[in-house]
């Protein structure tokens, strides 16, 4: 592992992206950074602006409105950028999959690197894809 | 000119003061972790963090901006640090005794980086951005008067000395001034001042991370962004140097005091770090109210106390 692929790793800054979601991932997403999980001791950290961003988070199903946003917002991201799709709505549609405004899951929008399914995923399971994603 | 050089760019100038403010930066970080019961990140955090912005991510310019004058601004933002923290640590670590006047100098010069946010936001061409930058244009306009009014309480009390190097050799023979009373409002008021020149959590407007997205930061990417991060390490060290060496007897590394001079800078640092972590983020109008109203108040009746001696 190269020093530039070692420090890209040892700080990666999330930026948090809701379709439409039912919250309850969002709120898994939020559990990791309070004191019980920590993801700050593999250095990472929420940011407010996409260009800052080196994950991008996305839970809930993407609909219609959501698409053109998720698709200016990895557009307006600094490369690299590693995506994470997050939940059974963000994966793979979840209940939403046969509906009306569905624009199809993430990966049919962007590329994907990292799926964390569940209804919602616990943040053990989040922490869990984190590793994987670490070590990859 | 080597010499020169060598304090510019290796010793108490850029490599030195950059190091040094990037290991604060993550004490900052690890004591705001242990403040909310969390484990913290790792030593070298800053330096990764600096690296990959530095290295790995991706320049991206803004479409409807002023491209060169926000390429350019970072840049003179690590100059202005570097040139101000090269006079302010030069007579605080002995080194040399600096020129006559050099107070006047510095506080110039430690407004630069301040000034090339807000170019540097408002050639963005973004409107959090440019929210951001009239926000940093008031509290600008807020604490500097405040700043300079310290600044003349300090000069007072040092018998109208306006030479760095003077003021810690009348500390050493006749103890720091922080011992008075008016010594102990400078320095409340001096902490005050470094955290909204830091822009720190009450006074963060600027760069409201969760209100208006970082604010004068949120269009700068990849390297620009690593060299504001650089400002902030090295701003992040000089400062609590500053305020050491005009009122708590400078740093002395001979023997046994360098112990003491490291404990007085992480002090410093960890009473910015308990503010930042105990205070909301107050509204631009309440901080300009702050600084306009009480600490202008508190620093003329330190003016007051020491021109009675106290």
């Amino acid at each position: 592992m190269g020093f530039k692929e070692f420090c890209f790793k040892k700080s990666l800054w999330l930026f948090h992206f809701g379709g439409a979601s039912c919250n309850n991932c969002d709120i898994e997403i939020l559990d990791c950074l309070t004191p019980r999980y920590d993801v700050e001791r593999f250095g990472m950290l929420l940011v407010g602006s996409i260009r800052h961003a080196d994950v991008l988070l996305v839970n809930g199903s993407i609909n219609q409105r959501d698409k053109s946003r998720l698709l200016e917002l990895y557009e307006q991201a600094p490369k690299p950028i590693v995506v994470v799709a997050i939940g059974a709505c963000g994966c793979t549609g979840g209940i939403f999959a046969e509906g009306n405004t569905f624009a199809g899951p993430v990966d049919k929008i962007i590329p994907v690197d990292a799926y964390i399914p569940g209804c919602p995923p616990k943040p053990e399971a989040i922490l869990a894809g984190i590793v994987k994603l670490l070590n990859k | 000119m080597a010499e020169q050089l060598f304090y510019f760019i290796i010793f108490p100038g850029l490599l030195f003061a950059a190091v040094v403010g990037a290991l604060l930066s993550w004490y900052d970080r690890k004591i705001t972790a242990w403040v909310q019961f969390r484990k913290g990140p790792p030593l070298f955090q800053p330096f990764y963090d600096f690296f990959k912005l530095l290295l790995v991510k991706e320049t991206i310019l803004p479409k409807y901006g002023s491209k060169g004058v926000f390429l350019a601004a970072p840049i003179f933002a690590v100059f202005g640090a570097t040139i101000s923290g090269v006079f302010i640590l030069l007579p605080i670590l002995g080194i040399e005794t600096g020129f006559k006047g050099d107070i006047i100098v510095i506080f110039y010069l430690l407004t630069i980086p301040s000034l090339t946010y807000i170019i540097g936001a408002l050639s963005s061409g973004n409107p959090l951005a440019a929210l951001g930058g009239s926000r940093e244009m008031k509290l600008i306009l807020s604490y500097e008067l405040t700043f300079i009014l310290v600044l003349a309480g300090i000069i007072q009390k040092a018998g109208m000395s306006i030479s760095l190097n003077e003021i810690i050799s009348l500390q050493v023979l006749n103890g720091a001034f922080a011992g008075s009373i008016s010594g102990v409002i400078l320095f409340h008021v001096f902490i005050f001042c470094i955290q909204a020149k830091l822009a720190l959590v009450p006074f963060d407007s600027p760069e409201a991370e969760t209100e208006i997205s970082e604010g004068i930061m949120i269009e700068y990417s990849g390297t620009p962004y690593a060299m504001i991060k650089l400002t902030k390490y090295i701003m992040f060290f000089i400062l609590p140097a500053f305020l050491i060496g005009l009122l708590w007897g400078g740093l002395n590394f001979e023997g046994i005091n360098i112990l003491w001079s490291v404990l007085k800078i992480l002090f410093v640092v960890l009473l910015l770090t308990l503010i930042r972590n105990t205070n909301p983020r107050v509204k631009i109008k309440q901080a300009v109210r702050y600084f306009v109203v009480w600490m202008n108040l508190l620093a003329i009746i330190a003016i007051v106390l020491s021109y009675f001696g106290l």
